[in-house]
């Protein structure tokens, strides 16, 4: 192996040997907005995708996300702010197996993006490990409002890349049978976002 | 599965067969045209497209330029974030470490996500002659593997079929695969589509090894990522206890922040959304959330001989968005079969040659001349790779290998002419034979050349003969002259 590494790395220089570098890329700033316009259209964007879109205030959110949830039983990681009643709290130790007979989970996000309608999990407190969002159908997901970024490169620079990340712009979907978008294939399929105040 | 490009035919044999068939054809306009449009309607959206192209075609030209680098440093990155990196300088060598880690682990099965890169190195079928059975999850890359098929395009393989071949492929393939269709399947795509759920989700819980690409590395931190939309990648890259990611060595961007760029290109110019359902990054190992044992095979296969390829360079920014195959006259008529090679349409006219070399294989040497060099591919390309100029240049490339074998008749053509224009009298001469020289070639037929264009009428008089007798327009044509 170390011969394929030198081999490789050899091929490498010997291809750029006297190529000059590439100027430096030039940064695009994204989209700007108010704080109040970019909820508005982070609400939007994620409806957009056949997701479900709330807004409420912090002291409806409980009542908000028991009405969100489906028949049967539901998973919340530790550190979750909102008291769900039953569900059963994330210690790690359950298998896919497991978690595919539970019917709804329900996080918190780090980062929700405007422009494109994106909310980013970077699996911390309140979010869990990245499992438990994926294999229950249905996942409901709160966003506080001071999360909304206007865009792309306002998130990129808010995120630690060391941490896991799961960027997700609505339900599963594919569109590879005549290109006719279908959601829900291997993913959750059913997104529930609640936008909180504040 | 059996099915594989070895051996293809050159592609204007292959185009040609794919042109007869009609429902191909209607099923590749309807799919380019559709996907056309959306993507129009979602760039509209962006005031600065331009300046981001811009920025895109920097980041990976500055992260080619100094690849060595960056390599050394995402080993590091990667190694320090408790991944185990590997180096494959082709196909069987990344085959190989991938075989050798499933069986480390006694996996008879390995869970795929899509992938170019392990299409282009036959990853599926080195794994069955190891007894090793690699399950493709991305439904499109289901629909041709179950049906012993081809890819025909880089973002949805399947798209030469349509709901009833779907429909038909899963009622007849999907038992001896595992899970039955169910007998009441219809061709609906919301049914199609939870069809392949319910067949795939068995697979998805036991799996031991996952196998995936990477649509970029960031050297600084040691992250990978995978942009995708069905979620099968997610359960891929989080569900099995071992993840293998095979990387092609052109995917490395030097910062995490270069990312942003991309991120806002590929999308709109792939699936003509603003961002595709789910991306999913990692480095290396995270504690008590997802594989715990991390691979990463850095692979070459033919990466360094493009970069040495002061012009065709460029093309090792491409971003997989397959916007160049949507915008192309030529494979929106003959779909991707005909290219021979999982990257079909403009870029694969280019990368195929880049990465094998030219001068060695006829169907290589064939795709630098399938395009009518209209130039849309560079217009729609996110990362400004100027498809055009590079396949004008491979076609030299092509021409410059086969210099001192027998001439092909284009080759003797251009000797002649040479002859002839390098003396005006030997032109001249010529000229009054050109009336003949048309008629003769109408006589044995030069079908090769006139099957796609048109032989100009004989002129009744040569310039030269009409330049004298009018003197170059002074006199009148007709009349008292």
């Amino acid at each position: 192996m170390t011969e394929a590494r030198s081999e490789i790395l050899a091929g490498v220089r010997a291809a750029l040997a006297g190529v000059d570098p590439a100027p430096a890329a030039p940064t695009v700033p994204g989209v700007s907005l108010t704080p109040a316009d970019a909820v508005a259209k982070f609400a939007e964007r994620v409806a957009d995708y056949r997701a479900v879109v709330e807004r409420c205030g912090a002291a409806e959110l409980a009542d908000r996300v028991a009405a969100a949830l489906p028949e049967g039983s539901v998973i919340v990681p530790e550190g979750l702010s909102v008291q769900v009643p039953d569900a059963v709290v994330d210690d790690g130790t359950l298998t896919a197996t497991d978690l595919d007979r539970i019917a709804a989970v329900v996080t918190e996000a780090r980062v929700g993006i405007a422009e494109t309608g994106t909310i980013v999990l970077d699996h911390g407190p309140g979010q869990g490990r990245r499992i438990i969002s994926l294999v229950p159908d249905t996942h409901v997901c709160i966003v506080h409002e001071h999360q909304v970024v206007a865009d792309v490169p306002d998130a990129v620079a808010d995120l630690d890349p060391a941490r896991p990340l799961t960027w997700i712009s609505g339900p599963s979907a594919t569109s590879d049978i005549e290109l006719d978008r279908v959601e829900g294939v291997h993913g959750p399929r059913n997104l529930h976002v609640i936008v909180v105040a504040g | 599965m059996s099915a594989t490009f070895v051996g293809m035919p050159a592609f204007p044999e292959a185009a040609r067969e794919a042109l007869a068939d009609s429902q191909l054809r209607y099923n590749l306009a309807h799919a380019t045209g559709t996907i056309r449009d959306k993507r129009a309607k979602v760039v509209a959206e962006v005031d600065d497209w331009e300046d981001l192209r811009v920025a895109g075609a920097a980041v990976k030209e500055t992260a080619l330029r100094d690849l060595e680098r960056h390599l050394v440093r995402l080993e590091e990155t990667l190694t320090a974030n408790g991944a185990t990196v590997h180096w494959a300088r082709d196909a069987a060598e990344a085959n190989a470490i991938v075989a050798a880690i499933a069986k480390d682990h006694a996996a008879e099965e390995v869970v795929k996500v899509k992938s170019m890169v392990t299409q282009e190195i036959g990853l599926n079928e080195a794994l069955a002659e190891e007894g090793i059975a690699a399950w493709e999850t991305d439904l499109a890359e289901l629909i041709v593997q179950l049906g012993d098929d081809l890819p025909s395009h880089i973002l949805v393989p399947a798209i030469h079929r349509n709901r009833a071949e779907i429909r038909e492929i899963f009622m007849s393939k999907m038992a001896a695969a595992g899970r039955p269709a169910p007998d009441d399947l219809s061709d609906e795509p919301a049914v199609l589509a939870a069809a392949a759920r319910e067949h795939l989700r068995e697979k998805f819980l036991r799996a031991k090894v996952g196998v995936s690409g990477a649509n970029f590395a960031v050297a600084e931190s040691g992250t990978l990522v995978v942009v995708e939309s069905e979620g099968n990648g997610r359960m891929c890259l989080t569900l099995p206890e071992v993840l293998v990611s095979v990387v092609g060595i052109e995917k490395v961007v030097s910062r995490w922040e270069e990312l942003d760029p991309l991120l806002r290109l590929l999308p709109r110019s792939s699936t003509g959304e603003r961002m595709n359902p789910y991306t999913s990054t990692w480095s290396g190992v995270t504690p008590g959330d997802g594989p715990q044992e991390v691979h990463v095979v850095l692979l070459d296969n033919g990466r360094t001989r493009a970069l040495a390829d002061e012009v065709g360079r460029q093309a090792l920014r491409c971003i997989r968005c397959s916007a160049c195959l949507n915008v192309c006259p030529v494979y929106e008529r003959t779909g991707g079969h005909a290219y021979g090679s999982v990257y079909p349409g403009p870029i694969g006219a280019i990368l195929n040659p880049l990465l094998k070399g030219v001068g060695h294989d006829d169907q290589v040497d064939s795709l630098p001349y399938a395009s009518s060099l209209c130039g849309a591919c560079f217009e729609v390309c996110p990362v400004r790779i100027d498809i055009p100029a590079v396949l004008v240049d491979q076609r030299a490339q092509v021409v410059d290998a086969h210099r001192n074998g027998v001439p092909k008749p284009e080759a003797a053509a251009m000797k002649g002419a040479a002859y002839v224009f390098g003396r005006s009298s030997r032109l001249a001469g010529l000229e009054r034979l050109t009336g003949i020289g048309l008629g003769l070639a109408r006589r044995v037929g030069i079908a090769a050349w006139t099957g796609a264009r048109d032989l100009p009428d004989t002129p009744k008089e040569s310039f030269r003969a009409w330049w004298r007798r009018t003197d170059g327009g002074r006199r009148k044509e007709h009349g008292d002259d």
